[in-house]
Parts: structure tokens; C-alpha cells; sequence
């Protein structure tokens, strides 16, 4: 039993230490838009997302309505919903229904990747493994981010600002090299999303509602450009 | 913005979040069998990716100037397969020694 759980914070050390940079930069954005730094690092530690965590900061910021901090969420983060259908079936007998709330609180897409690339069914002690590093790099980053906002000079926060892109770019560039129609898919929605941005009337809508139909949009495009087959789904993750 | 107001909002995210990864881990044991939904899914996150970067991060830095430099630096080290952090950190080295540059002249 404990050897299980060892296995899986071995396994969940290379994600915690990619999430520590990236919620670093998250901790910096969010002091950046106002937000001290433990109310960020409440947001990390209670919903333990990327993209949904900093669309949620751009609408609590941005004087958003809570229906659309609600929407933003679901579309954002539905393909979580996927990812705990798939692994719903991949958890062993000993996972209990308690475990089952636990670890979908920690259901991340990395976490998912990893529990799914395991041979046969997946236990609770491989399980609470896995999610250790990775929901404390979470919020370790996120605290560390936010008080180096204060502390650093402005160049360096200037230069730090786009860290977060850099990697938002990093993970979209290589399957859009792979794949055409993922390609199109981002290009699409970036497309939209500078629309929404530029162009008179259009931009009158709140960042969070464009962002939202802009995902919407390209996604549709692209299930019906190509509808996925079920080996390129396993591939993705 | 006061701090109860950023409270009430990371709850009520954090609420809506947990529904979505939990609802379908603790009732739903079978697979998803729509196709269009699976592949829209699928394509989800690179969709709200491609659409929260972008032009947010010309706007990341203090100048576009820098910060379009900087997005060309992460767009081609991607392209050559580079890892998240090499990317974002080569993208923010990028952005300053721009800055650095402007100022001077």
C-alpha cells in the first residue's frame, strides 16, 4: 500500500515542478490585476486550474457578473468532465466513493495523463501519490509569484508578465505542428479573440463572454472538420 | 475590488469547477458515446488556449514592442519542440533585453 503511494508522488514529481512555474506566473498576473496574494493563492488551492483560473481572474477583476464567471468555468473546464468519465472507469474496487470526491478535486489534465498511461486499473494509494506534488507545486507557485510581485523591480516584472503565454504558446504550438485541424482550431479562436478585441461593438462584449465563444466557435469547427477517433484521444493527453 | 468580493468569486468558481471533475467521476461509469461531443471536447482546450493568448500577450508586458519580440521567441522555440519552461523563460529574457535595449536608445 504505502510502496503504491510512493510510486505515484514519484510519478507526480515532474508535473509539480512544471506547475510550480506555471502557477508562479500565475501568482504574478494575478497581483498584477489587483489581487493580494493570499486571496491567489485561495484561487489555486480551491480550484487547482490554469486556464479556468485565469479567465475567473480576468472577470473578478474586470468587474465580471457571477453568471458569466459560472459560464466561463463550464466551457473552459468541460473537458474535465471527460477526463473523469474516462478515468472513472479506470479507478480499482478499493477506490471508494470518499476517494472518488477527493480525487476529482485534483483531477488535472497532467494528473489524468499519467493515471491513464498506467497499465490496468489505478488504486487509491497510487492515486493520492500522484496528486501530492502537483496540488502543493500548485500552491507553492502561486504564493511564491505573488510576494516576488512585490519585492522585484519593474523591469523584471514587465518581463515576467508574459511568462504565462510563453507557456500557454508552448503547450498549443507542438499538437498544432502535428495536427492540421488543431492548428486551424487555435489559429481560429485567436483569430476571434482579436476580433473581439479590435473591432467596434464586438469589443463592447466582457473578455470572459469572448473568450467563451471564441473557444466554442473553433472547438465546433473542429469536431466537425475532423471528428476525433478514440487512438487520437488517448495520444492527446 | 474588495477582498469579500474576490472571496465570493473563488468560491463560486472553485464550486463550479469541482462539480464539473466530480459529477462525472462519482455517477457516470460509462463512456461518452457521441462523437461530435467527444471531438468537441477534445478540441476544447486548445480552442480557449489559442483564444485567452492571443492578443492578451501583446498587452503582457510594458510595450508591444517587447512583448510581440517576445511572443515571436516562444512561437519559434515551440515550434522546435522546446519544453514549457525553456519557452517561457526564453520568452521573458527576450522581453527584457528588448526593454533594456529601448531604453538606452
Amino acid at each position: 500500500m504505502k510502496s503504491k503511494y510512493i510510486k505515484g508522488f514519484r510519478d507526480g514529481i515532474p508535473i509539480g515542478l512544471g506547475y510550480l512555474s506555471v502557477s508562479f506566473a500565475f501568482g504574478i498576473t494575478a497581483v498584477s490585476l489587483g489581487v493580494p496574494p493570499l486571496i491567489a493563492l485561495m484561487i489555486s488551492m480551491t480550484n487547482v486550474t490554469s486556464a479556468g483560473q485565469l479567465a475567473g481572474l480576468t472577470i473578478m477583476t474586470g468587474g465580471g457578473s457571477v453568471a458569466e464567471l459560472i459560464l466561463s468555468q463550464i466551457i473552459i473546464n468541460l473537458r474535465y468532465a471527460l477526463m473523469s468519465v474516462s478515468l472513472s472507469q479506470k479507478l480499482s474496487k478499493n477506490v471508494t466513493l470518499a476517494d472518488r470526491f477527493a480525487i476529482a478535486f485534483c483531477n488535472t489534465d497532467e494528473v489524468f495523463a499519467v493515471a491513464s498511461g498506467q497499465k490496468g486499473e489505478v488504486g487509491r494509494a497510487y492515486m493520492y501519490g500522484l496528486i501530492t506534488a502537483p496540488y502543493f507545486g500548485w500552491a507553492a507557485g502561486t504564493l511564491l509569484g505573488s510576494v516576488a510581485s512585490g519585492i522585484l523591480p519593474a523591469s523584471v516584472m514587465s518581463a515576467l508578465g508574459i511568462a504565462i503565454y510563453g507557456m500557454f504558446v508552448a503547450i498549443i504550438i507542438p499538437p498544432a505542428k502535428a495536427s492540421r485541424t488543431v492548428a486551424i482550431v487555435c489559429i481560429t479562436a485567436a483569430a476571434l479573440s482579436c476580433a473581439f478585441y479590435y473591432l467596434p461593438v464586438l469589443n463592447r462584449l466582457s473578455s470572459g463572454f469572448a473568450i467563451i465563444l471564441c473557444a466554442v466557435a473553433a472547438a465546433v469547427l473542429g469536431a466537425i472538420l475532423s471528428p476525433v477517433k478514440e487512438e487520437e484521444e488517448a495520444e492527446h493527453e | 475590488m474588495n477582498n469579500s468580493h474576490y472571496i465570493l468569486y473563488t468560491l463560486v468558481m472553485a464550486a463550479v469547477t469541482y462539480l464539473i471533475r466530480m459529477l462525472p467521476l462519482v455517477f457516470i461509469r460509462r463512456k461518452i458515446e457521441s462523437r461530435f461531443l467527444r471531438s468537441f471536447l477534445y478540441y476544447i482546450p486548445y480552442a480557449v488556449l489559442g483564444a485567452m493568448t492571443f492578443p492578451a500577450i501583446f498587452y503582457s508586458t510594458s510595450g508591444m514592442i517587447s512583448a510581440a519580440v517576445g511572443c515571436a521567441v516562444a512561437v519559434i522555440l515551440a515550434w522546435f519542440g522546446r519544453g514549457l519552461m525553456t519557452v517561457a523563460t526564453s520568452a521573458c529574457a527576450a522581453v527584457f533585453i528588448v526593454e533594456a535595449i529601448l531604453t538606452l536608445l
